[in-house]
């Protein structure tokens, strides 16, 4: 069907086609709308997570006690590593640039669909079946894979680790990869040709920004893991011996093509949560974002420099030029830092709404930071020889991953009314954030102290020791908070089911996804604003104060809260 | 364009000088080809944007005048419903469990597949599902 978009600023409420399309199951299997596409993401996501949470909760319990055996060791094994596959491949790259990409982009740079809506659907459903192919290794004899998330040569070698469950592991993951990689294209398609008149590069949201730069980077990486995986997978059945020594294969070779797509990955999963926590910042501190061009330098800089540092994951191997990774990765915090000022100086003299979503945000700073802070200890080759392969490593990127699934959370809150177009109840919604954020620090900073005490990673069980014994209650305490505000959230989402109306525009937005009504219709807009600057739909509600006041915390107008 | 083609063309570059000191300081084989091949991948897109861009005039949405009446028309074309995308990924599903569980999973894979393939390009060429 040819949609033909009408001057919009001229027509009032031009006739849509509504979809007269399926509904039900075989709206979902045959859907090509982003916005159904971005749902059935965001649910499978969510489905991911609570999986995923269950496994890390179950880790926290057998290491509540020295020497327990709640699980065996071997099943151990499969929780760790299927924890890990779990939120890294299956919860939080999909839910960041499946879910909400797919959903808000389009909406933001006022595009009717993602550029190739069969493409899109594709790879929801190549992620859905990736899912199910990984996590059916729990039903295979020998169970699920157990090579810890990152798979290293000769471990995850056919002698090391037979079975079903590791095929499935590199089956699953190859499915997930190939979606990864069409949504990129699919994501910077759209935002190359499909913006409207006026909508300039440099006048695209910050988050729009932040998805090309994660797409582009799943273009570099994505394609090296799914060559890696396939050697991997010749490897252990054609006999191949690409990662083995005794045929000539280098196994640190798996290491280097592992984190070449690894590293990139961090950022994959981290730029679209900076994306998200800019636009709540901005939105919820009533003043436009705050040095928006360095911004958007910060983000193309940290991409450019994610695909240079992959070997700071490698130090203790010995066959990794430490000076050249440990000058680029410590590079990478000026970046960031210019973005953590950013948020500061947004947030300074602005109008604060301590809703849910800013609460998670301002959440997502202080988690971020310290995540962030004791990465820059590890990209020092000295410190990162000491605490290699201890819990230090495992707080560190913990700390880094919950501060972004809080970030994550807030955009729920903050998207959740456009693509629903109901609200969530804010009460649950603070209680859900104080678990998640106390929860968190209860359950790093012990961790931090672990490593530093010397206790390893992937330790089923440990010594008897009092200090760490302790250290590890703490951490257990905190994955019980972190698993309640879970609960809340899920809670909440029942609680509120369809009770509180949204509108167009609860949160008085700066970008296009607030002119369209809640939900949007099929293919987004009704009409459009005149696009004048990086937040249309603020200029339009606000005529007084157009484009001038950009950048100036003074000059903007500082209105009450909407709604409540 | 030209800001899309900047982009890429100067991702690239950094990757291309990225590249050259990595090689010359470490000879590591690896790291190098896949930085390489990383700076080629910005490098092929980038520089047809960059041809086009200086033979195209700047299309309304670079245009920070534009107004909406300027982008009016036939924007593309958006299939609204499409059963091919589903059966495309129930088939690569069958070929990724004949990896594990046995070769003849390949006939329903590769079926399905070639089913979607074929079938979606048909509704490709017809415009549409309707």
């Amino acid at each position: 069907m040819t949609d033909v978009l009408d001057p919009p600023s001229v027509a009032e409420r031009h006739e849509h086609h509504e979809e007269h399309g399926p509904t039900g199951i075989l709206k979902w299997l045959t859907s090509t709308d982003h916005k159904v596409i971005g749902m059935s993401y965001t649910v499978t996501s969510i489905v991911m997570l609570v999986i995923g949470g269950a496994f890390a909760e179950l880790i926290r319990a057998q290491l509540t006690t020295p020497n327990n055996n709640l699980v065996s060791l071997a099943q151990y094994n499969e929780l760790f590593t299927m924890h890990g596959s779990v939120m890294i491949y299956l919860f939080m790259g999909p839910f960041a640039f499946g879910a909400l990409a797919n959903v808000i982009v389009p909406i933001q740079i006022g595009a009717p669909d993602m550029a190739f809506p069969r493409l899109n659907a594709l790879s929801y459903w190549l992620y859905l079946t990736g899912a199910i192919t990984m996590l059916s290794g729990f039903f295979v004899a020998g169970g699920a894979a157990n090579f810890g998330w990152v798979a290293y040569a000769p471990l995850s070698n056919s002698v090391n680790t037979p079975g079903a469950g590791a095929d499935l592991w590199i089956g699953g993951l190859l499915l997930t990869g190939f979606s990864a990689i069409f949504t990129g294209v699919n994501i910077t398609a759209t935002i190359f040709y499909l913006r409207a008149p006026g909508m300039t590069m440099f006048r695209m949201p910050i988050f729009t920004w932040n998805m090309l730069i994660t797409a582009i980077l799943i273009l570099l990486a994505f394609p090296v893991l799914t060559a890696g995986l396939i050697m991997l997978y010749c490897d252990r059945h054609f006999g191949t011996h690409i990662f083995s020594v005794a045929g000539g294969g280098v196994p640190v070779l798996w290491q280097n093509i592992f984190w070449f797509w690894g590293h990139p990955e961090v950022y994959i999963l981290a730029l679209p949560v900076f994306g998200m926590v800019t636009e709540i910042i901005a939105v919820f501190s009533r003043k436009p974002v705050f040095g928006y061009k360095g911004m958007i330098f910060a983000t193309i800089t940290i991409g450019a420099l994610s695909l240079g540092v992959w070997a700071h994951h490698m130090f203790t191997t010995g066959t990794v030029l430490l000076p050249f990774f440990s000058i680029m990765s410590l590079l990478i915090a000026v970046p960031t830092g210019i973005k953590m000022f950013n948020w500061i100086g947004t947030m300074w003299r602005g109008e604060v709404w301590f809703s849910t979503a800013m609460l998670m945000a301002l959440g997502f700073l202080f988690t971020f930071l310290i995540g962030g802070l004791t990465g820059i200890y590890l990209a020092s080759p000295p410190l990162d020889f000491f605490t290699h392969d201890t819990y230090f490593v495992v707080a560190h990127f913990h700390s880094v991953v919950m501060a972004l699934m809080m970030g994550g959370m807030g955009a729920l809150y903050y998207w959740g009314p456009k693509m629903t177009g109901y609200l969530l109840n804010e009460k649950i919604g603070k209680a859900q954030f104080w678990l998640l954020f106390i929860g968190t620090q209860v359950f790093t900073f012990p961790m931090y102290l672990l490593g530093l005490k010397g206790m390893p990673r992937r330790i089923g069980i440990y010594p008897n020791h009092p200090a760490w014994q302790n250290l590890n209650d703490w951490a257990t305490v905190g994955a019980i908070m972190i698993g309640l505000s879970s609960v809340c959230f899920l809670v909440n989402i029942m609680y509120s089911w369809k009770k509180y109306p949204a509108g167009d525009n609860p949160w008085d937005g700066h970008t296009l996804e607030w002119f369209t009504t809640s939900p949007p219709p099929h293919h987004n807009f009704y009409r459009l604003p005149q696009i004048r600057s990086e937040r249309p739909t603020w200029d339009y509600n606000h005529p007084g104060h157009s484009a001038a006041a950009h950048g100036h915390a003074g000059e903007v107008l500082i209105e009450k809260e909407p709604v409540s | 364009m030209r800001n899309e083609a900047k982009l890429l063309l100067s991702l690239g570059s950094f990757f291309g000088l990225m590249v050259a000191v990595y090689w010359f300081w470490s000879h590591e084989n690896a790291g190098s080809v896949m930085m390489f091949c990383g700076m080629l991948l910005c490098f092929l897109p980038g520089s047809y944007y960059y041809f086009w861009s200086r033979r195209m005039k700047p299309r309304a949405e670079d245009d920070p005048n534009a107004t909406q009446a300027s982008g009016a028309g036939i924007v593309g074309t958006f299939p609204g419903t499409s059963i091919w995308p589903f059966t495309l990924g129930m088939g690569a599903f069958f070929v990724v469990l004949a990896l594990v569980f046995g070769i003849w999973l390949l006939i329903p894979g590769l079926g399905l597949a070639f089913w979607a393939i074929i079938g979606g390009t048909a509704e490709g060429r017809r415009g549409g599902p309707h």
